[in-house]
């Protein structure tokens, strides 16, 4: 998210499926899309049934790799080198859309002469705190024209607020995510230099810092040929013109990383540079794996951001609204109207109670201050620092990294709301988990109460679901839910009455929060569901004459206007259900316009400001989408133009313009603060302006560009439940990915309870090369023990060369172990779990874990049973030279839990 | 005769040899119990138009009821994203709603108890309103050791998964905030 946000203003895929068949060279790479999103994968076999080029670029050969022209099986973890190569194959060979990048990015920006790039400082970049594992981004920064045209009205409150960004307190929480709408603020607009000769341009700057990508050094860390190399540079470059357009897709092979931003990063540069972005058969097309996951970072439930990715209120930096808003106000950009946004949230939340005597209830958000994300609650859990726990259609114990620790976390906790339609293995842990066989955990010493709660299919609730091109498609009721199962609007509606009747009578002011907010949604039926029409109504907001609001455009910081997520606002336009819309495809254009309503404003493909050239024509007939009309004085075209409507491409800013009105006619990033594609991110990426490469954290290959072997920022959580293999370790020689198969769901609750899919794919197995097999006595059929450093696990082995051994130039020989995640305990189909073997280690800028890549050991043969189990990792780690693993009581740390204490501690 | 000939016809074999379906793939392999069925597409009481609820792509479903059950779960062809075309986890998403391992009663499991008790939803519903005001004192922050406003508490943790509707995630994220409650995440994360 952080890596599309920075890059172009939104975190959102920036096209949209099917436009991938005017695509004229197709780019899959960290996604097996045939398998994944198999019914999505029909536009990529239109695109090619009318010539386009399909390159999968995947460890793994797949069905996606089976049916593209070239299948480019890069060593696992070193896509950043690949893609890097081709950012230098197009900055050397003059390969790049010069009219494009000069108008529309920040190629021509100068950036500050502190910098220093991280090829002049063995893989550092300026401003690292070593103790801190923090950069300061102060370094980084653009050479502003004019000292911050856009901090005048509180020079000093912005200064302030720029100093603490800077605080690792600050980092920690993550605010890098909020660009998700609206890009990362920048102090002001940066001086240009238009021929991009300046050493400082960011242009000379990239050039510089991707020199060393050359098809050699590709070959070297990616282990691919540079023949295959010239092959992708060939096909991308010639199909990326006037004329042609080249489409990226990516999906969580990309984002699980500890560099998982920085790979989207290096995506973007090159789309960028080609001039893909915001023009048809182009863009970069983010897959989504679940059915609302864009809509639940849109509306999320994170800890770090409000619904239309506002930021949740820091601690160090937002006392006030004045404080929160001073980042933007005045800045050019849509992201200049933050205020009118987040008074919009706040007068949705708590109504009359929102007043501007009040800061509009602003002083009711809870504050953050560090990093309260997921993983890092877990061991905070285990610490016995949470009480309770409420998993809403989430099976963490299965579906998250390192099994073991997670359940480590439930078992410390007062108390567990499981809702879910299946009994879950988070819902068992207490009687069933594997570490109830191994004797680490057992139903007498764990105090967690666990309720079950049953949960209502899709079928059996009314709502919307965001896709993955950020489309909501409203779904209708069709049944009720059986006996208890109920709606997790309707869970959530009545725990918040009960609650509020509870403390009707309170005055304590922690209280007010509570009673004041508006919950007043209408029910219907016998069971009193909530209506989530009017909960969709109340999310797009309503203006002053109690009417809902058509456009974020009409939303006021005066109060008179509400909005529970901004970029929503325009679903509910005219008192319509937009979401509900079901024109057949057969009765309206190829953009499908009246389909559903994708966030903002119906425009289904982002930045198509960009498919015209800067005075408005199209790039080229055959590329024609969004262009503008002289005569009727609009932006006209197949899509709604993501831009506003009548503005000239000739208009030039005057001189103290604000939000929007700051942005000029060529400006098509309309989210960011210059309204350009960023090359280079002067702020909103934490580990660094520009993407470069290292080795995952569980690595078998020593760094090839720099001493700098991983990201040196990477987020760590230590404990017994949670080590680390040594990167180059001879105990843990081998690569392991983990991925999904068609016939199953995540976690397996949606998929390994049901016959169909259970008979399709009955067990669980791991893919090695017929070399691994023969290096380590495997045979097909038969099983194998996986070990690391946090358990072992056992599968049947599939012998294919579907997985290769990847030999580098040096000669070493890197095996890679191909590992479906969907098995555990219960449910039809079992088997031991994934992802039992994977540690938790994250990217900086989004907390996601690194599963894409660790080590392991495998072996021929089931692993040990019961406490022998325990015995035989331990010795691993031994000998690996990593800390022991054992521990006390419920997990917890072995002396505190000698000590007795339990789980309340 | 004509009795003969009609016998001769009704069998599969006959018509496959003789007539115009050599490889018995269509009318050669018809029965008498193929033309009684119909199916339950057709004679479902209403489509309610939905969409599937695995993976991003979200194509759009027909959900096919008959007597307050669902019956049958089809693509729907109208979709300009999906085109009716539906994988095995869309196809198979019928058995989602009406599996028979499906829970559908409150189930309670008590500090350090060995089995599942049953519990009435209600009452569930008040235990668990009592835990949540109980934890979110026990973890309550007014404000961090500088003396900076926090109104919090760190007592109570939600990890949502990411098939939750728009309008559910909204309602969370905001009683939540109201709570109090910040460690709120998603799928999303992961």
């Amino acid at each position: 998210m952080p890596g599309l946000g920075a890059s172009f203003g939104r975190g959102g895929a920036t096209n949209f499926l099917e436009d991938l068949s005017n695509a004229d060279c197709i780019v899959i790479e960290g996604s097996n899309m045939a398998e994944c999103h198999p019914v999505g994968f029909q536009w990529v076999g239109e695109a090619k049934a009318r010539g386009a080029k399909i390159i999968h670029i995947d460890p793994r050969f797949t069905r996606t790799s089976a049916i593209a022209d070239l299948h480019v099986p890069l060593r696992i973890g070193t896509d950043i080198a690949f893609l890097g190569g081709l950012i230098n194959h197009v900055l050397s060979n003059d390969l790049y859309f010069e009219e494009y990048v000069v108008a529309y990015t920040n190629a021509a920006a100068i950036v500050s002469q502190d910098f220093i790039d991280s090829e002049d400082a063995d893989g550092l970049f300026s401003g690292f705190d070593p103790e801190s594992r923090v950069y300061d981004e102060d370094s980084w920064q653009y050479e502003t024209e004019e000292p911050a045209q856009s901090d005048a009205e509180n020079p000093a409150e912005a200064a302030q607020q720029e100093q603490l960004d800077d605080q690792p307190a600050v980092r920690a929480s993550d605010q890098a995510q909020a660009a998700g709408s609206g890009g990362p603020p920048i102090p002001g607009k940066p001086k240009r230099d238009e021929t991009l000769q300046h050493p400082r341009s960011v242009f000379q700057i990239l050039k510089r810092h991707y020199a060393r990508y050359t098809p050699e050094m590709v070959s070297e860390v990616c282990g691919i040929e540079p023949e295959v190399f010239a092959q992708v540079a060939e096909w991308v470059t010639s199909n990326s013109n006037r004329d042609r357009t080249t489409a990226w897709v990516y999906s969580v092979g990309w984002t699980q990383h500890s560099v998982g931003a920085q790979y989207i990063r290096t995506c973007s540069i090159l789309q960028t540079l080609l001039g893909n972005i915001g023009r048809p058969g182009g863009g970069i097309m983010a897959l989504r794996g679940h059915a609302s996951i864009q809509g639940s970072t849109d509306i999320p439930t994170l800890f770090n951001i409000l619904p239309g990715y506002l930021p949740m209120p820091h601690a160090l930096q937002h006392d006030s609204l004045e404080e929160y808003v001073a980042d933007a106000a005045g800045k050019a950009g849509f992201w200049g109207n933050k205020r009118a946004y987040m008074t919009s949230l706040l007068k949705a939340w708590w109504g009359d109670a929102a007043t501007a005597e009040n800061d509009f209830a602003f002083g009711y958000l809870p504050r953050i201050n560090g990093d309260h994300s997921s993983y890092r609650t877990i061991a905070d859990m285990i610490e016995g620092k949470v009480s309770g726990y409420f998993l809403v259609g989430e099976n963490p114990v299965v579906g998250h990294p390192n099994g073991r620790m997670n359940r480590f976390g439930l078992a410390n906790l007062d108390w567990l709301v499981v809702r879910d339609l299946q009994m879950i293995e988070s819902a068992t842990f207490w009687n069933q988990s594997p570490e109830i066989e191994t004797g680490e955990l057992a139903p007498e010493t764990i105090a967690t109460e666990v309720f079950f709660m049953p949960a209502a299919t899709h079928v059996e609730k009314e709502g919307t679901f965001t896709q993955t091109q950020r489309l909501l498609q409203w779904r209708d009721k069709a049944v009720e839910p059986p006996n208890d199962a109920r709606s997790d609007l309707w869970f959530f509606y009545h725990l918040g009455r009960i609650l509020r009747e509870r403390l009707a009578d309170s005055d304590d002011p922690r209280d007010r929060p509570l009673l004041d907010l508006t919950w007043d949604y209408p029910t219907h039926g016998e069971t009193q569901d909530p209506s989530a029409e009017a909960v969709l109504r109340e999310i797009n907001g309503v203006g002053p004459d109690g009417k809902a609001l058509s456009s974020y455009m009409q939303m006021k910081d005066d109060g008179s206007t509400s909005g529970g997520c901004w970029i929503y606002t325009g679903v509910y336009a005219d008192e319509v259900n937009q979401a509900a819309r079901r024109k057949p495809a057969s009765e309206q254009g190829a953009v499908a316009s009246e389909w559903g309503w994708a966030w903002p404003l119906n425009r289904r493909m982002l930045y198509n400001r960009a498919s015209a050239d800067p005075a408005g024509k199209p790039w080229s007939e055959r590329k024609k989408y969004v262009y503008w009309d002289e005569a009727a004085g609009e932006w006209t075209g197949a899509d709604v133009p993501d831009f506003e409507k009548n503005k000239r491409p000739d208009y030039v800013p005057a001189h103290g313009a604000k939000a929007q009105d700051a942005l000029s006619g060529t400006d098509p990033f309309v989210m960011q603060g210059d309204g350009k594609a960023w090359l280079y991110a002067p702020s909103g990426v934490v580990d660094g302006p520009l993407p470069t490469h290292y080795e995952p954290v569980e690595s078998v290959v020593e760094n090839a560009l720099y001493k700098q072997q991983a990201n040196p920022t990477v987020e760590r959580i230590d404990g017994p439940w949670n080590r680390e293999n040594p990167s180059r370790s001879e105990v843990f020689p081998f690569q392991v990915t983990t991925y999904r198969l068609t016939e199953h769901h995540t976690a397996g609750a949606m998929s390994r309870t049901l016959p169909y899919l259970a008979e399709l794919q009955p067990e669980f197995f791991v893919e090695v090369s017929p070399e691994l097999a023969a290096l380590r006595g495997l045979t097909h059929g038969d099983y194998a023990t996986l070990v690391s450093a946090r358990t072992a696990i056992e599968a049947k082995v599939l012998v294919t060369e579907r997985v290769r051994p990847i030999k580098l130039r040096d000669g070493q020989v890197v095996h890679q172990i191909g590992m479906p995640y969907h098995w555990s305990y219960s449910g039809i189909s079992t088997g031991d779990s994934a992802n039992d073997l994977l540690g938790i280690v994250l990217d900086p800028n989004t907390h996601i874990q690194e599963d894409k890549v660790s080590t392991a050991d495998i072996v021929p043969g089931r692993r040990p049973r019961g406490p022998a189990l325990l015995e035989f990792v331990e010795d691993y780690r031994r000998r690996a030279g990593v800390a022991s693993g054992r521990v006390g009581v419920n997990g917890r740390d072995p002396v505190a839990a000698d000590a007795g204490e339990g789980s309340s501690l | 005769m004509t009795q003969v000939k009609t016998w001769l016809e009704s069998w599969p074999v006959y018509r496959q040899l003789t007539g115009s379906d050599p490889f018995g793939r269509g009318s050669a392999a018809r029965s008498k119990a193929t033309e009684a069925t119909v199916a339950r597409t057709a004679t479902a009481d209403r489509v309610v138009k939905s969409v599937c609820p695995y993976c991003a792509v979200g194509c759009a479903q027909n959900v096919y009821v008959k007597d307050e059950k669902v019956v049958q779960i089809e693509g729907d062809p109208n979709s300009p994203i999906s085109r009716g075309r539906l994988c095995p986890k869309g196809s198979a998403s019928k058995q989602l709603v009406t599996s028979p391992s499906r829970v559908t009663t409150v189930k309670y499991r008590r500090p350090y108890g060995t089995e599942w008790e049953d519990l009435e939803l209600d009452t569930a519903m008040e235990m668990i309103a009592d835990r949540v005001l109980e934890a979110r004192r026990k973890g309550w922050q007014d404000s961090d050791e500088d003396g900076r406003h926090l109104g919090r508490t760190m007592g109570i943790a939600s990890l949502g998964g990411a098939t939750l509707d728009n309008e559910e995630n909204y309602l969370m994220k905001k009683l939540y905030s109201a709570m109090g409650a910040i460690q709120i995440e998603n799928q999303a994360r992961i």
